[in-house]
């Protein structure tokens, strides 16, 4: 069932990585371009950022009550993005207040149990690692315009971005806010410059490419973070996701991620793992994206004993546990496995990469990066189960840990068996070496990305890239740093399978099922009681036996007395 | 006292038997492959043919009990003390010796002592503590609904699972003993004709003669 991929890369990639080296320089952001959209005919830019080939706009909402492009303050000119924002909020004029609440705004999050300080500006992870001094590149996905270091004015409501979700020619784009160092610059190809006036008077509820133009491409590429997100969704067919067929319900993101004023229902810092509000009838709850939210939490039909007894599973199991049978099911590959030690390879001098995967849908994905390490890919493979309560907790840049104690936990959640507002969820579990600080015990910020010569995206020098990452946020470092095991998990959610293709009981209820792994409560079929089942057998084993020693007596008395 | 051939297993005794053995064997079978000892059937056919076959014999139980009642035939599992040394003396030495089996089947207790005693404790026990725990198996949902029905749920599968061995048990000592004091056939075949070799009184046998025809063979079995 897994496809885990092995680390070493074979002589395909070596001879491809040998290739690129020589026939491809390093060249500036500005002044790259690529005749080539594909990861095959051009493996440089496999990063995808918004590198999709304009797109028919998906699912339509149905027709507004205003058309934009009669408009007066829409037809322009516009001078760029903060220009059309402003004729935007001219007429809705609570929007502004309303984004710059939410976290597409702040990247700020705190967990009202915990007290602790969350979201993308705060948080260390297993992947890049790290936003926060990065912002040039990672705040490409913040909806707003600009942000490329401490400078950015979040209470400038003209920064806000509202065509990156609202556009609906499928044409607009974003680019870095930041040039970076030519090691990594060669990923973005160039594009036309962006028609702001159609782009303006374009706009609509958001589609799955809206959501998907950062979503789809969280970690670093398309797929790489969630493993059940990933630009397959874009034109999804009924087996990859039942709500989300193209010939079906055809769902828009924000029909299960209702919003009110701005905020989408749904988080992964607070989650619903069990839902028992009900569905709210009529119209529809919000302020959550659950499947119970819409389909109850009886939802299998009760006419027969199968439905009966799949609906007696609610309390226990999650929906998406039987209804997403596998992850990253759409021919995109998804990231298990991200070692940085290896990070920072040269050939000539230079960074290169190795393309030794191939993934569903025939594109190549890098192996191994200079700027990144090496990567481990899994398609189309059983995610990992476990109780889940829906509280998570974060390693963060703050916390102290005991190196003895790896994998470091960067997200961890609880969750027992005798947790009633638990369920066994499906994960997707990331592994990963990265860098730590190795006097204070604590996680880093690295200073990966920019033009200057701090940044290891270009020095392939950590020890430069970490002081400079804590040193301008203001965090402790004791200027050793060494490489820690870490994971990360992902409650998986989305790819619902239809229920023809859910998970049969066997999966689970056999011995070695897929809940193997899960101990501490009763399972019929896994065989849960072993030393009543050996006293059972060793009774009937001795019945038998004393049955035939009888036999054996009862023959020798009658021979005896013939 | 005269030897008849007499019915003494009704017809609906026979089908209550019969149909009882097959749905505890589909139980048995179906049940150890739930609780995960075999892998032999599917899960969820064991799961749907074990419920199944469990309400089958709620129903069965039901129109038994109701029979039982009806017809006084109850009375046969009536414990007795009378004999019952001679019986257990007998499947302790006795058959060893070839001596001939001390009961023999009257037509008002077709029953020994200690197969009445052994059917009842049975009855008693076994049963309804695999009723009562399968019952409770299966509506675990209803009682465990909000979840942490952990240690319960394992308990109810612990004694429903050890009822089922103790079932299978006696399953097996039942066919066992057919085999003795006699021929395996023999005892098997009442259970199928419903006729057996009965001593009966005098009057026992002008009752039947009279009263219950067919439930006797003038020229004997």
């Amino acid at each position: 069932m897994f496809h885990w991929l092995n680390l070493t890369r074979g002589p395909v990639g070596i001879a491809l990585a040998a290739l690129l080296a020589l026939s491809a320089g390093p060249v500036g952001a500005e002044t790259q371009s690529s005749s080539a959209g594909t990861a095959a005919g051009h493996p440089d830019v496999d990063m995808h950022f918004r590198l999709n080939p304009t797109t028919v706009p998906t699912e339509s909402r149905g027709p507004s009550t205003a058309d934009h492009s009669r408009f007066e303050e829409l037809q322009g000119p516009f001078t760029g993005g903060p220009d059309v924002t402003r004729a935007c909020l001219s007429c809705h004029n609570e929007a502004g207040h309303q984004v710059m609440k939410t976290i597409h705004w702040t990247w700020e999050y705190t967990n009202p149990e915990t007290g602790q300080k969350l979201g993308k500006k705060t948080l260390v992870n297993n992947f890049c690692t790290n936003a926060r001094g990065n912002e040039g590149m990672c705040a490409q996905c913040h909806a707003g315009y600009g942000w490329k270091d401490e400078s950015f004015d979040f209470g400038n409501a003209d920064n806000i971005d509202c065509l990156v979700c609202h556009d609906r020619t499928g044409t607009y784009y974003r680019m870095p806010n930041s040039r970076g160092n030519d090691a990594c610059a060669v990923m973005f190809e160039d594009k036309g410059p962006i028609d702001w006036p159609a782009v303006a008077q374009s706009v609509g509820l958001p589609g799955r490419e809206n959501c998907g133009s950062c979503h789809f491409y969280g970690g670093g590429g398309d797929g790489v973070k969630h493993g059940d997100l990933d630009s397959s969704l874009i034109h999804a067919d009924r087996s990859l996701d039942v709500h989300m067929d193209d010939k079906g319900a055809d769902f828009a993101c924000t029909v299960c991620h209702v919003s009110s004023e701005h905020q989408l229902a749904g988080s992964r810092y607070q989650m619903h793992a069990r839902d028992t509000g009900g569905t709210g009838r009529p119209g529809l709850r919000r302020g959550v994206a659950t499947c119970e939210s819409c389909h109850g939490d009886a939802p299998h039909p009760m006419d027969s004993l199968r439905g009966m007894k799949l609906n007696g599973h609610v309390d226990r199991v999650a929906c998406q546990t039987c209804h997403i049978p596998a992850i990253a099911r759409g021919g995109v590959a998804t990231i298990v496995g991200w070692d940085w030690r290896t990070a920072g390879r040269l050939r000539n001098g230079e960074g290169y990469k190795e393309h030794d995967y191939i993934q569903g849908n025939g594109e190549e994905r890098a192996t191994y990066k200079s700027i990144k390490g090496d990567f481990t890919y899994t398609e189309n493979s059983a995610p990992e189960y476990a109780w889940f309560d829906g509280r998570m907790r974060y390693t963060t840049i703050d916390t102290h840990f005991d190196p003895a104690a790896q994998p470091i936990p960067i997200n961890s959640f609880s969750g027992a068996s005798d947790d009633p507002a638990a369920r066994i969820w499906p994960f997707k579990r990331v592994h990963t070496f990265q860098p730590y600080d190795k006097g204070n015990n604590t996680l880093v910020y690295m200073h990966l990305w920019g033009d200057d010569e701090d940044a290891y995206w270009g020095n392939y020098d950590f020890g430069r890239a970490i002081a400079t990452g804590m040193e301008s946020n203001g965090k402790p470092y004791s200027g050793k740093y060494g490489f820690i095991e870490t994971e990360s998990w992902w409650p998986i959610t989305h790819m619902v399978a239809p229920a023809e293709n859910a998970l049969g009981c066997g999966e689970c209820h056999a011995r070695e099922g897929r809940l193997a792994s899960l101990a501490g409560f009763y399972m019929p079929g896994r065989g849960d009681t072993p030393t009543l089942d050996r006293i059972g057998l060793l009774a009937l084993a001795l019945a038998a036996l004393g049955m035939a020693g009888h036999v054996l007596l009862r023959l020798l008395a009658a021979r005896r007395r013939r | 006292m005269i030897t008849r051939a007499v019915r003494i297993f009704s017809r609906f005794e026979r089908f209550w038997h019969w149909s009882q053995m097959a749905l505890i064997a589909t139980l048995a079978f179906t049940g150890f492959a739930i609780h995960g000892l075999h892998g032999l059937v599917a899960f969820d056919t064991a799961v749907y043919l074990h419920t199944g076959a469990a309400l089958g014999l709620v129903v069965l139980w039901l129109f038994a009990i109701f029979w039982h009642l009806t017809t006084g035939t109850w009375r046969h599992y009536l414990p007795t003390t009378k004999g019952i040394w001679r019986i257990a003396r007998y499947y302790a030495w006795g058959n060893l010796r070839g001596e001939p089996h001390p009961y023999r089947k009257a037509w008002r207790r077709k029953h020994n002592p200690l197969q009445a005693l052994a059917y009842l404790a049975l009855k008693l026990f076994l049963f309804p503590l695999i009723w009562v725990t399968g019952i409770a198996y299966l509506t675990y949902d209803l009682w465990a609904a909000t979840g942490g029905g952990n240690g319960a749920l394992t308990l109810v599968a612990v004694l429903h699972t050890a009822a089922a061995f103790a079932i299978v048990l006696f399953v097996m000592l039942h066919v066992y003993l057919l085999t003795v004091g006699g021929h395996f056939l023999g005892h098997v075949a009442p259970m199928v004709t419903g006729f057996e070799e009965v001593e009966l009184t005098p009057v026992e046998a002008a009752y039947l003669e009279e009263s219950e025809g067919g439930a006797i063979r003038r020229e004997g079995g």
